[in-house]
Parts: C-alpha cells; structure tokens; sequence
C-alpha cells in the first residue's frame, strides 16, 4: 500500500477501511478519503483514456478544477479527486467517451421540480482559505451576515496542506505556528459567530449578469445566492508548462502532491522530480522528504531560485540537488512518467545542447508559479455587483499575506455595508505590503565572534518578511527593526547583564529551519551544535555519524550525533545535538538526510521524440497544431479554439490559456495583438438535473 | 484579389451568411471583399449558433435554400477535406398536446411538396427513433431524417478558407461607418480605416443589419433579440435527431437539442416575452427554465452535465422570415438580413442565390423564393417554426 504510516508532523488517524472496487478488482480504501487517493494508495494512477487519442489519463490538478481524473462511480463520471469513497462503490476507468448513465424508471425524471431557492445575503464570501476565514472573521464579530462557500469537504483552504510553520509577522499572521494548525484556528474562530454561515462541497458557478451568483450547494442543490457585496478569495491554480510529455500520468502540480501526501496521508510516490525554485516547488520538495519519498533534484531556469533562500537552503542541506539555469526538457515513459529529462538553458532560457541529463523518478511536479481564481471577481465587476478580493485571489503571495489581507478587506466589505469600522491604520496597509513581498536582498553570512559559552547562529541571510525568532527569546536577545520584518534579525549577546541561557527556543521556532546553537561550555574544541530537525525522531540515533553541512548545503564534514531531543514544547520540531570541531561547529546549518547517490543521473540521456507537448489537456491540443496557426496569422484566441478545440474542454480553459499566451510570446507575438476569448460560465460541470431542481437527496451529485 | 483593384462585391459581414456568400461569389469568379468589425471569421452570431441544419420549414423559399445548405454541408468533407462535424441526425418536432400535432400535420402538404423528405410518426414510432423521450403525454411528431447538424465554427472556417483560396479578400477589426454613393446607386463603403470601392455592397451584418442600412439610408425591420444557448459534457451517441419542443410554457417559447458529433449536447430556449436588444451577458434565468423542460421531455438528461452557456442575438423580422433582396431606392446595395437565428443553416443556400443575383442570372424559381423573402413585402403572418 502506497501510504504514509508515519510522519513527524502530521499525525496518522485509525480510519475505517471501506472496500470499493477497481475495475472488478476489490480494494481497501479508508473512510473520508477521495476516490483519486483511495487508488493512488492502491497503486493506481492512470485512471483512463482519451477519448481522442488514447492517451493515458490520471490526476492532474487533485483540486476540482480540472477533468483529468474522471473515473466511473457505479457508471457516473465523477472527479475522482472531489468524490469520496462509499463502501461498495463500483469504480472504473473512462475509456473513450463515457456512456450516459440511463435513469431506472421514466417516470424518476417526472418527479415535481422543486423551485430553484433564491439566498439573499448581505456578504458572500467564495472561498474559505486564509484569506476568507479571516474576513468573515472581521465580518463575524461586527454582526455582518455572510455566507462562505467553499469547495472542499472542510474549510481551511490550502492551509490544510501546509505542515511547516509559517513566515510572517508573529503579531499579524500566526508566524510560527503550523499552517494546519491555523486552519483549525481560523475554523474554530469562524464557526463562533451567529451571524457567519458556512457551506462546504459549494462550489460557485457563475456570477451572472444579474448580480445572482449560482452555487451548487453541498454537493447537490442548485441554490441561486444575491448578495449584496461579494468577496473572492478562492485562491489560485498553479501554472503549468508545455514540454514533450506533459500530460503523461505522474507530472502535476505541487499543490495536488500536497493534497495527496499532507491531506490524505498517501505516498504517490517514491522518487520525485522538481521543476520550479519558488516558495511551492521547495515546500513540495521538503514535505515529499519528510513523507519518506526521496527527491531527485530540482530544476529552476533563472540562475537563482525564486523562492525564499532558507526553503532553498534547507532543501540544498538534506541532500537534493538545485540545478539552477536548468529546465525540463521531456517527461518520459509510456504509460506513466518513468524518467525526466533536464538540460542547462542558454541566455534565451532555451535548452543547451549536448547538456540533456535523465533521472530515474515516477513523478514530476510542475512548481512554476500560480495565478488569480479571479473570474468570479472580474466577472462581479463587469456586472455592478459591488466586489472585492483577497488573498491569491487578488495577488499570488505567501499565505501569511492572505491571512492578512483577509482581515483588511473583511473590514472594507463591512464599511461597504456601511457598518462603522472605523479607520483602517495605514499601518495594516503597510503590513499587508511588507507580507507580500517578494525575497529582498540576501548578504554574506555573520559569523559570530566568540568561541565561548553558548549562543545561537542566525544562517537567515536573506530579506523576507518573518520575525517569530524575536519574540520566543526569555532574555529578548535576538532584535529586529520591527518597522520593517523583512530585515534581517541579529543576536545581541546580553541584555541587562544577562546573556544566552541556551534554551533552544529559538532553534525550535525558526520556520526556515536557519537557527542553530552553539555550546561551547562542556568543550571548547569540540561545541555541541543543536540542530532543528522536522523528521522522525527515530530516523537518527545517538552516535550515528551524519554529514554537516553550511548554509547553502556544502558539506563541511562528518560528525557524530550526540542527541535527538524531541520537546513538547516545540510543536514537533526535534532538536539534533552533534558534536562537531571547532573548526566549522559554527557553520553548521544542517544535515545531509538522502543517502549519497539518490540524486546520480542515468547513465544515458532519455530522448523522447513523440511530439505530444499538449496545450489543451481536455482536447488533446497539441503545441504543433496552435504554433502552426500562430505562423499562418491567427492572433484570435477565438479562431484557435474555433479549429483546435483549444479551451473548448471540461476545465472551461483553466489549464490551457496562459500556455497558449506563452506560445504566443514564444512566437514573437506581442500581447497586444492577442485576442482572449470571454470567459463564460459555468466554472465546473454540473448535471441538468441539479437546474432543473430535481436533484437526488441520495446521490451527492444529484443524480440517480 | 489584386490589391490595387477594386471589388466586384463588397460584403459587411464575415459570419453565416456573408461568408458562403463570399465563397459562392468567389467560386463564381467575382472579386469579393469581406469586411467585418470583429478580429476573426465567425464572431459575431455564428460562434453563437448551436449548428442545427434543416430543411424543415413551413414556407417553399427557406425549404429549397435549406435542401441546397443541406446538400452543401452534407458533401463538403467528402468534395473539400475539412472536418466540419456534420451529422445526419435528422429534426424532429415533437407533440404533446392536440395544438402541436395539428399545426405540424398542417405543415407536411407544404414541406413535402417543397421536396423535403419528412413523415409523422405516431409515438411508437417517435420512440424507436427518440428512445429516451418521455412517452407520457406523447402524441407523436414529425421526423425528418435528411436534416442534420454541423459544427458552426469548423463550417465558417472552411468556407472562409476556400473563399481565401479562390482569391476572396477578408479585412477584420474594421467598421464600417458610412455607404458611399452616387448617382442613385452605392459605389463603396468608408470604415474606421479606409475607404472601399465597389459596385455592389452586400448587407450581411447580422443584429448590426439596421444600423448598416441606415448607412444606406434604407430603414430595414431587423432587431435582435437575444437567446442563451449551452453545451455539455461529452457522452457516447445516445440521440440522433434534433428534437424540437415548441410548446410555450412560462417564460419560453419553443426550446431544441441534439447531440453533436463530439458527444456534447448543444441546446437552446426561446425566451418569451422576447428580449430585445444586443445584450449578450449571461443571466441566472436560463439554465433552470432550460433544464426543468429538457429533463421533463428527456429524463435521462438530467444526468449529463453542462460544460457551458453564452448568449447570443437573433436578427428578428416582423414575421420571423429573412429579408433578402435588392434596395430598389440604391442600385446596387443588397440586403440578407434579419435571418432570424436560421444565418447558419440559410447561408450556403442564400450565398449561391446571391451569387445569382449579382451576375444577373436568378432564374425563375429564384425570383419566387426571392418573393417570400422580399424586403417590400408586408410582413403579416407568423413564421409557425421559428
């Protein structure tokens, strides 16, 4: 079983097994979990054929928003990644184009209509991420009516998906604490409020022109919700790429690995690949460490990663190599990704011949960037329907900056209601700026002086916007200029006569893992080093020799380890001592966890010559046939789709339109000459059925 | 065409009609000149239309320019190579109540005489042909299995490509803002970019056919009222007419879908009270008042999903037919206009007759389908299959 039995953060509930069936074949899955990770723990990930071209089809996005993981429930095409399991149910593949599911009796479709209800509500919220719980919590606690909608089976958002501990300002956004463990704060403080109602498994299907917003509501009935102010914070979808193999099952998205492995405790996989040095493809690559799955490498084609350095550095540490100014070249295998192939870019960032290298791996994750669900917003706009968005909605940024701009754009929505709020601090604007800023300047490490006594060493060399290190200090030794918490924060030495205790407190709450501390009160030749470590406490023992590294993950020797503490207090972050010479005990960062040779390339390179770089996933649209058009002339979007079917698939052009831009930018042509097709409702498929309110009580899809 | 001559015939209008009007001229020889306000082919009503073709009307000049669509899209993979989804799926106007079934009996001496290939089938029959249609209440209706459907986008496509070919010229993202004339009779037009001579101006421009006349000077009766249509998931074949239900019910008239060759199923409502206008936003009405009727005639529907809906305009006539016909006041400016909602399936049939027009060679049956579809008619009447 392709599970995770154990994790050092997330803890693995005794769930009861519910038997379903693939392709006749019997299977366990677990209760409360989805049809997609019931098959992925079982094993199985190319879940169909396209109808078109025979192509294998499997989990794409894991987050309902794309159709590629549609699977047969008891003969109803289903998303497998929103569809719970239920004992019994008959699963199988989609080959070709699936049959529609007759209905038992004639008479089943004459059951009375029920009249389509019609929700009048001062605010609705469409999406409860960070971002909309903590609106609807400022909306909470003035009184405000308001609905949050939201997708999922629970709220939290991505938040649910996020085992480290946050960045961010400790006094704004939670820094420090667990991304999970916001979630159920948030939740917790939401569900408080008599006046702030939730509905979850309601996704929103259009806004229409009338200002009515039409939601399927808990799965099944079609509700048609006016409110008088709406705010969108349904978040982002990832970015994707267009290389020869990209829609082989196995290459998908961070967030959907995520999905699997932190929400759904399944193991997809166990040797991973990474294209994309930002915040996401990092994280990915880390928490794919901690669920047990070796990884590969990662591939970012600027010269530097996006992401923050300490995510990049920790990663670096434990052992996966960054190939910056590098890029995928094809993801190779017939039914499945079965290897990758990278080359080294040029200055133009295309790929350098005679650079190509493989690995060996079963899956790729696409880390390159998200953008905006911000078609319901653009949408209420264009209509009248007054509106606001935060959180990714508004601007890709960390999930500290949505919580934030959350709180301030729930306040904005009540003062649009006009609820006296009164004024918003330009403060908390300033804030929300300084939350979503990108990584500032990185400086040259400062090593401290002494080789005395015991202190921490600060290895966060780079301008982000965090300073949980400040705050946990008993004797307030670690300083900031809390004007601005992108600077760097430095250790004092003493206050009033007191100086470092050696606590640990610090080690322990830094989430870019970038503090250690050094004691050099038992042997000043041989310090004992404490390291932050987020993985079981039994993957070390005492007196194992480790490899240590600095900073950036360059290996300064071999060690002995001295001590694996795990404390209470320290929210499942264990604290490694080794003891390390004098020499380096100051450099050390971390330690190297993937054994030597995870990350070798294979001998030869993997050439793969099909030319299937699909850009509509839905249809099957390849790069060819669209750059063909591009060169005869087509600048309207309109006109591909008219002849290709491009963005005419179930997703409604979600996956596929920034690719056709960039085919477009690759093509020379400016984006002033492109011609975008309008976006139209519905944003997910849903059956005539539930419009015609005549939805199954039974069947969570309203179907029978 | 040689760019520093000037047209034979300059047509306002790249879509349904003024598309296969420009190919048929093309084919004929004629230097033909296209110019339409939006970026591409097609994008105004016919991206909009859901690509129902049938013959099956209730007047001789829609039956035998539809019989001549019909034969054009039937043949066109076969004759030219491009894919233009057509099926053979044949229409069928379904009846539940007495009213139906008598007006639609009352059409069949006409349609049939028109050469149309159609028949009534009791409800046993309709059945074998429509098996998942409601059998509660079903009267019977008629079928007719010559009609069909085709893919709009695909269909302009081809017959844009090939009018390219043959040496048409098509200018996008072009207004135009005024006929030129002189002499009693037009001798171009000027847009928001040029100026453009030419001997003939055809009148092909869709919801926009009034404000263009005006241009001309002639007030033509064509407003656009505005009809939601969608589309859904793709299933294997499971219909293969269109079906038509024209009973009215609160907030609709007539309502129609079929299967297309991709699996999808397009459909359509009429609203009523018609909404007049250009107005194309979606609204929340739709799709409820759509869906509780087809998954009343069909309940099998009810378990396929919808992908998506837009909104698109019907050019309406005073009495629901086109007007296609010389302006007798301004030698040399023809009119196809207020197609009410049919540009698709009228087009290939209509562009040949214009052809024939403009080389002086309608013969006498043209000059008879042009009679019903004169711009100087009275327009009393109701066109019954709207």
């Amino acid at each position: 079983m392709h599970r995770i039995e154990r994790h050092p953060i997330l803890p693995v509930p005794d769930r009861r097994r519910v038997a379903f069936t693939w392709k006749g074949l019997k299977l366990d899955a677990l209760e409360g979990e989805t049809l997609s990770s019931a098959l992925f723990a079982a094993g199985v990930r190319t879940f169909g054929r396209h109808h078109k071209d025979g192509a294998a089809q499997g989990l794409f996005c894991a987050n309902g928003q794309c159709s590629q993981c549609l699977v047969l429930a008891d003969g109803f095409p289903v998303k497998s990644c929103m569809e719970f399991v239920r004992e019994g149910v008959r699963v199988e593949p989609v080959e070709g184009l699936p049959e529609l599911p007759r209905v038992d009796s004639r008479s089943a479709g004459l059951a009375a209509a029920k009249p389509i209800e019609t929700v009048r509500v001062p605010v609705l919220v469409i999406g409860g991420g960070p971002a909309g719980l903590s609106a609807a919590i400022e909306l909470g606690k003035r009184g405000v009516g308001t609905l949050v909608i939201d997708d999922k089976h629970r709220l939290g958002g991505k938040l649910v998906l996020q085992t480290h501990r946050f960045f961010g300002s400790i006094d704004a956004v939670f820094a420090g604490t667990r991304g999970i463990d916001i979630a159920t704060r948030l939740e917790n403080e939401v569900r408080s409020f008599p006046s702030v109602r939730v509905w979850l498994r309601s996704p929103a299907l259009a806004v229409f022109s009338d200002r009515t917003v039409g939601v399927l509501a808990e799965g099944r009935r079609y509700v048609q919700v006016v409110p008088e102010v709406l705010l969108v914070t349904a978040g982002a979808r990832e970015k994707n790429l267009a290389f020869p193999g990209n829609t082989l099952p196995g290459v998908y998205g961070a967030g959907a690995f995520q999905t699997l492995a932190n929400r759904d405790l399944v193991k997809p996989t166990d040797r991973l690949f990474i294209v994309g040095g930002g915040n996401v493809g990092l994280i990915a690559g880390y928490h794919a460490l901690q669920a047990g799955i070796a990884v590969v490498g990662l591939v970012e084609v600027m010269p530097e990663c996006g992401g923050y350095k300490v995510h990049r550095d920790k990663l670096a540490r434990l052992g996966v190599p960054i190939h910056t100014s590098h890029t995928v070249v094809s993801a190779n295998g017939r039914e499945a990704v079965e290897s990758v192939t990278v080359a080294a870019v040029d200055g133009k960032f295309r790929p350098v011949k005679g650079t190509e290298r493989s690995f060996d791996c079963d899956t790729l994750l696409i880390a390159v960037g998200l953008d905006p669900v911000n078609e319901f917003y653009d949408k209420a706009r264009e209509f009248g329907l007054p509106a606001f968005a935060a959180g990714d909605s508004e601007e890709i940024a960390e999930a500290s900056a949505a919580i934030f701009s959350g709180k301030i754009r729930g306040l904005e929505v009540a003062r649009a209601l006009g609820r006296d709020v009164g004024e918003i601090s330009p403060d908390w604007y300033r804030t929300a700026d300084i939350l979503k800023s990108k990584p500032g300047a990185t400086f040259a490490e400062r090593t401290p002086e002494p080789e005395t006594g015991v202190f921490p060493v600060i290895h966060c060399n780079q301008e982000i916007p965090c300073d949980p290190c400040t705050a946990v200090c008993p004797n307030d030794l670690i300083e900031m200029d809390k004007s601005d918490i992108r600077l760097l924060p430095s250790f004092v030495g003493e206050k009033a006569g007191k100086g470092c205790t050696g606590c640990e407190k610090c080690v322990a709450i830094c989430p870019g893992l970038a503090i250690t501390l050094v004691d050099y009160r038992k042997d000043r030749e041989f310090p004992t080093v404490a390291i932050p470590f987020e993985f079981l406490k039994d993957a070390l023992a005492v007196g194992d020799r480790v490899t240590v590294e600095d900073t950036d993950g360059n290996a300064l020797g071999r060690v002995e380890v001295a001590a694996v503490k795990a404390i209470k207090a320290n929210d499942r972050t264990v604290i490694v001592k080794v003891r390390a010479p004098r020499a380096f005990a100051k450099k050390i960062a971390g330690l190297r966890l993937q054994p030597p040779g995870t990350a070798d390339p294979l001998p030869r390179y993997v050439e793969r010559t099909a030319d299937d770089t699909v850009i509509c996933r839905c249809e099957r649209v390849t790069a060819g046939e669209i750059r063909a058009l591009i060169r005869e002339g087509a600048r309207d979007i309109n006109e591909i789709k008219a002849l290709t079917r491009a963005s005419m698939g179930a997703c409604g052009a979600k996956t596929c339109t920034p690719l056709l831009h960039r085919l477009f930018r690759e093509e020379g042509v400016p984006e002033e000459e492109i011609v975008d097709q309008p976006k139209r409702p519905l944003f997910l498929e849903v059956p005539f059925g539930v419009f015609a309110g005549r939805d199954g009580e039974k069947d969570p899809h309203g179907r029978e | 065409m040689a760019a520093n001559k000037s047209p034979d015939v300059l047509v306002i209008g790249a879509g349904s009609v003024g598309t296969p009007a420009a190919l048929a001229m093309a084919e004929a020889g004629l230097r033909v000149l296209v110019l339409d306000r939006l970026p591409s082919v097609g994008q105004g009503s016919n991206k909009r239309a859901i690509g129902g073709l049938r013959a099956t009307h209730s007047d001789p000049a829609k039956i035998r320019l539809c019989l001549r669509s019909l034969e054009v899209f039937a043949g066109w993979k076969e004759r030219h190579g491009d894919e233009i989804e057509w099926h053979r799926g044949g229409y069928s106007y379904v009846a539940y109540r007495p009213e139906e079934e008598r007006m639609l009996k009352g059409l069949l001496a006409v349609q049939k005489a028109g050469g149309l290939n159609i028949d009534w089938h009791d409800a046993p029959s309709l059945l074998s042909i429509i098996p998942d249609l409601n059998p509660e209440g079903l009267v019977g209706g008629t079928f007719s299995p010559d009609d069909g459907n085709a893919s709009p986008l695909l269909a302009v496509h081809a017959f844009y490509r090939r009018a390219r070919r043959l040496g048409a010229e098509f200018r996008f993202g072009e207004r135009v803002t005024a006929v030129l004339t002189g002499g009693g009779r037009v001798r171009g037009v000027r847009t928001d970019k040029g100026e453009y001579a030419a001997p003939v101006v055809v009148n092909a421009a869709g919801p926009w056919a009034a404000e263009v006349a005006a241009l001309a000077g002639m007030e033509v009766p064509v407003r656009p009222d505005s009809h939601e249509g969608g589309v859904t998931e793709a299933v294997a074949r499971f219909l293969e007419p269109m079906v038509v239900d024209v009973r009215p019910a609160p907030g609709s008239a007539n309502y129609y879908f079929y299967q297309h060759d991709t699996g999808q199923v397009l459909f359509c409502i009429t609203p009523s009270p018609s909404v007049w206008g250009m107005d194309t936003r979606e609204t929340s009405a739709f799709l409820p008042m759509v869906a509780n009727r087809m998954v009343g005639i069909m309940p099998r529907l009810r378990n396929l999903r919808v992908r998506r809906t837009w909104r698109g305009l019907y050019p309406m006539t005073p009495d629901g037919f086109p007007i296609v016909g010389w302006d007798r006041a301004l030698e040399g400016h023809l009119l196809a206009v207020g197609m009410c909602g049919q540009g698709f399936m009228l087009g290939p049939g209509l562009g040949e007759l214009m052809c024939r027009m403009v080389l002086g060679k309608a013969g006498e049956q043209d000059q008879e389908t042009l009679s019903y579809l004169s711009p100087y008619r009275e327009f009393e009447g109701q066109e019954k299959l709207k």
